[in-house]
């Protein structure tokens, strides 16, 4: 079929490439910065083409250990919680996608009510309190050990996975737990695999329960030592001045400095992010929606 | 010999103990999925459902010396001094300005690029859009703001242009006046590519055929897309509006806000979260007070999201429940 293309698409691509410019430049202007000479940004007017080329920031950062300390805590919690969220998920979507799972309809309102109802911050906090975990790596872990939208993304899929697989398997005499290991597991790869993914971005960029449960700063990781670099003037909340200081403390780091330490914190995400990007139109995240 | 006693007993008791018997058979029958259960049910119950019970503090005068239950109970005393407090009344209209907002201003945001992104037809040209939008939505908020006030900041790129041309500089940032404007903006930036691919998954199981008919019978793009395209993602979109008006309490953007607001717009952004936030951890407040603000705001949340389902049903597009 063919069509004329005449004025809409131009329009289209317009708005697009706009768009597309206002997401770019901002970053573009991060990693600029980063490496570049405090000097030769003053000269410019603009800083959008680099002039200077400039490592000073990240030899600096990188000269106390602070920061490799904080890419450690994240790295540990990435991996460790990453390793337990797709191991509960899949394990326990398994069993729910069981038609006859005795109860199963109890447990996925319980589940359910979860995503509607929670206890609030006061609560979660005293309860992560009670378990001795504050000031400790596992409470940057444990308490989101299952995310509900990804249980339920694996629950859609598992259901999708054909009986008669599992049945000759069965007859052979095998139970539940050897069929998930040998059958089912092997052929969920590339749903497992996504979600893993998604669960390790989400690790990465935890900075939340670090900042409720952690004080000792040896154990900040990434994403909370970048925030109390950039917004120091949080910390100052009772201070009568505080409305004024906040423009003056975002001098006191030098410019340079903070955007090398974000674009370090960003660098995994940047990785992953060509693999993850493959998953997008397989559709997975849309069955959640369906249920 | 036990076999033939298992079917022997399981034919001849008549009424509710076979029941009985073959319920306890399925449960037998599962008990390994049962197993693979343990570890889920033990992560809601202790970080979901425990937590949950800790509410009741709410109506007690907690205190760390006699914990939960010693602590004694007060009534409705957190709930009272919630509303006379004078800043309460401000802070819970910032979270239903901002939140209202998120679902006037940006709800519509991916449904119309999601629509535009469906007129490119080179695969390789989408799918750099694609990329470029949504990439940002895998950065954490602490990140993001980083990069937005760099970029918005007095010194800024923005200021930079803005100067270059002669315009008078604007600080975004600083000022109460355009705050709002700003957290609708940056959210917009950091998610909307994001939310384009969930509808650009409902557009690609349209049945092409329907495209060719229509252009058969003459109509022209945009009416392709107003008459074929819209109506087959409006159900997604409506699902998504109930799931948004019902989380209207929690809607207002907690993360975003935590990481860009300051002293100087607290009177345009401060909402419930980052109030109970500060009175908790900054301000040494009582847990019970902020354990009392966080139910108040589960139970608007609850009557939003009936109320938003009923109204969804209304409109003929299913809804949730």
């Amino acid at each position: 079929m063919v069509e004329k293309r005449g004025w809409p698409n131009v329009v289209i691509h317009l708005i697009l490439i706009f768009v597309a410019v206002l997401i770019l430049v901002p970053m573009y202007n991060v990693v600029l910065i980063s490496f570049a000479d405090p000097g030769a940004i003053a000269k410019q007017a603009i800083y959008l083409i680099p002039t200077s080329f400039d490592l000073s920031s990240y030899k600096y950062i990188f000269s106390g250990d602070t920061v490799f300390r904080a890419l450690g805590v994240s790295a540990i919690v990435t991996i460790v919680g990453t390793l337990i969220n797709i191991a509960l998920t899949t394990i326990g979507a398994y069993a729910l996608s069981k038609k006859h799972l005795p109860g199963k309809n109890a447990f996925l309102v319980g589940i359910l009510i979860t995503m509607l109802f929670n206890g609030g911050l006061i609560p979660i906090y005293l309860t992560v309190k009670q378990l001795g975990l504050i000031n400790s790596v596992m409470s940057m872990i444990l308490p989101l050990a299952i995310n509900t939208f990804y249980l339920i993304i694996m629950l859609t899929y598992f259901r999708t996975v054909p009986e008669a697989l599992e049945e000759s398997a069965k007859i052979d005499g095998a139970n539940d737990i050897q069929v998930l290991l040998r059958i089912v597991l092997p052929i969920s790869m590339p749903t497992i695999a996504a979600i893993t993914l998604f669960y390790a971005v989400d690790r990465w960029n935890e900075w939340w329960s670090a900042l409720l449960y952690i004080s000792e700063t040896n154990k900040f990781p990434m994403q909370l030592y970048l925030r109390e670099m950039l917004v120091d003037v949080n910390k100052m909340m009772n201070n009568a001045y505080a409305a004024s200081m906040a423009s003056e403390m975002r001098n006191t780091y030098p410019e340079g400095l903070k955007m090398a330490t974000v674009v370090v914190t960003m660098l995994p995400v940047m990785c992953i992010y060509p693999f993850l990007q493959r998953f997008f139109s397989a559709g997975v995240m849309i069955g959640s929606l369906k249920e | 010999m036990l076999e033939s006693k298992l079917n022997g007993a399981k034919e001849s008791p008549p009424g509710t103990k076979r029941t009985t018997n073959i319920v306890a058979k399925h449960v037998w029958e599962a008990r390994y999925l049962y197993i693979l259960l343990l570890p889920l049910v033990a992560y809601y119950v202790v970080f979901h459902y425990y937590p949950m019970y800790g509410i009741i503090i709410a109506f007690k005068e907690y205190s760390f010396s006699k914990g939960i239950l010693g602590s004694p109970w007060v009534g409705l005393k957190q709930f009272e001094s919630m509303f006379s407090l004078p800043q309460f009344i401000d802070v819970l209209k910032n979270t239903l300005i901002l939140a209202a907002g998120r679902i006037v201003i940006e709800f519509p945001i991916p449904i119309i690029f999601a629509l535009l992104l469906n007129e490119v037809r080179r695969t390789l040209t989408k799918r750099f859009y694609q990329t470029v939008f949504t990439f940002p939505h895998f950065l954490s908020w602490v990140i993001v703001s980083g990069i937005l006030i760099n970029f918005l900041s007095d010194s800024g790129v923005l200021n930079q242009l803005l100067q270059y041309v002669g315009l008078p500089k604007i600080n975004l940032l600083m000022e109460p006046s355009s705050f709002r404007g700003l957290l609708f903006g940056t959210s917009i930036w950091k998610e909307m590519g994001w939310g384009t691919i969930i509808y650009l998954a409902a557009i690609a199981g349209i049945d092409p055929a329907l495209y060719e008919a229509a252009s058969i019978d003459g109509a022209n793009r945009f009416q392709r897309m107003l008459r074929i395209t819209w109506p087959s993602i409006r159900s997604t979109a409506a699902v998504l509006f109930i799931l948004q008006v019902g989380n209207i309490m929690n809607g207002a953007g907690f993360d975003q806000i935590f990481n860009m607001y300051h002293p100087g717009v607290y009177e345009v952004s401060d909402i419930l979260d980052t109030f109970i936030y500060r009175s908790t951890f900054y301000e040494g407040g009582s847990f019970s007070f902020s354990t009392a603000v966080g139910v108040f705001k589960s139970i608007i949340n609850c009557i939003l999201l009936i109320i938003a389902n009923l109204a969804v049903k209304r409109m003929g597009q299913g809804g949730l429940m």
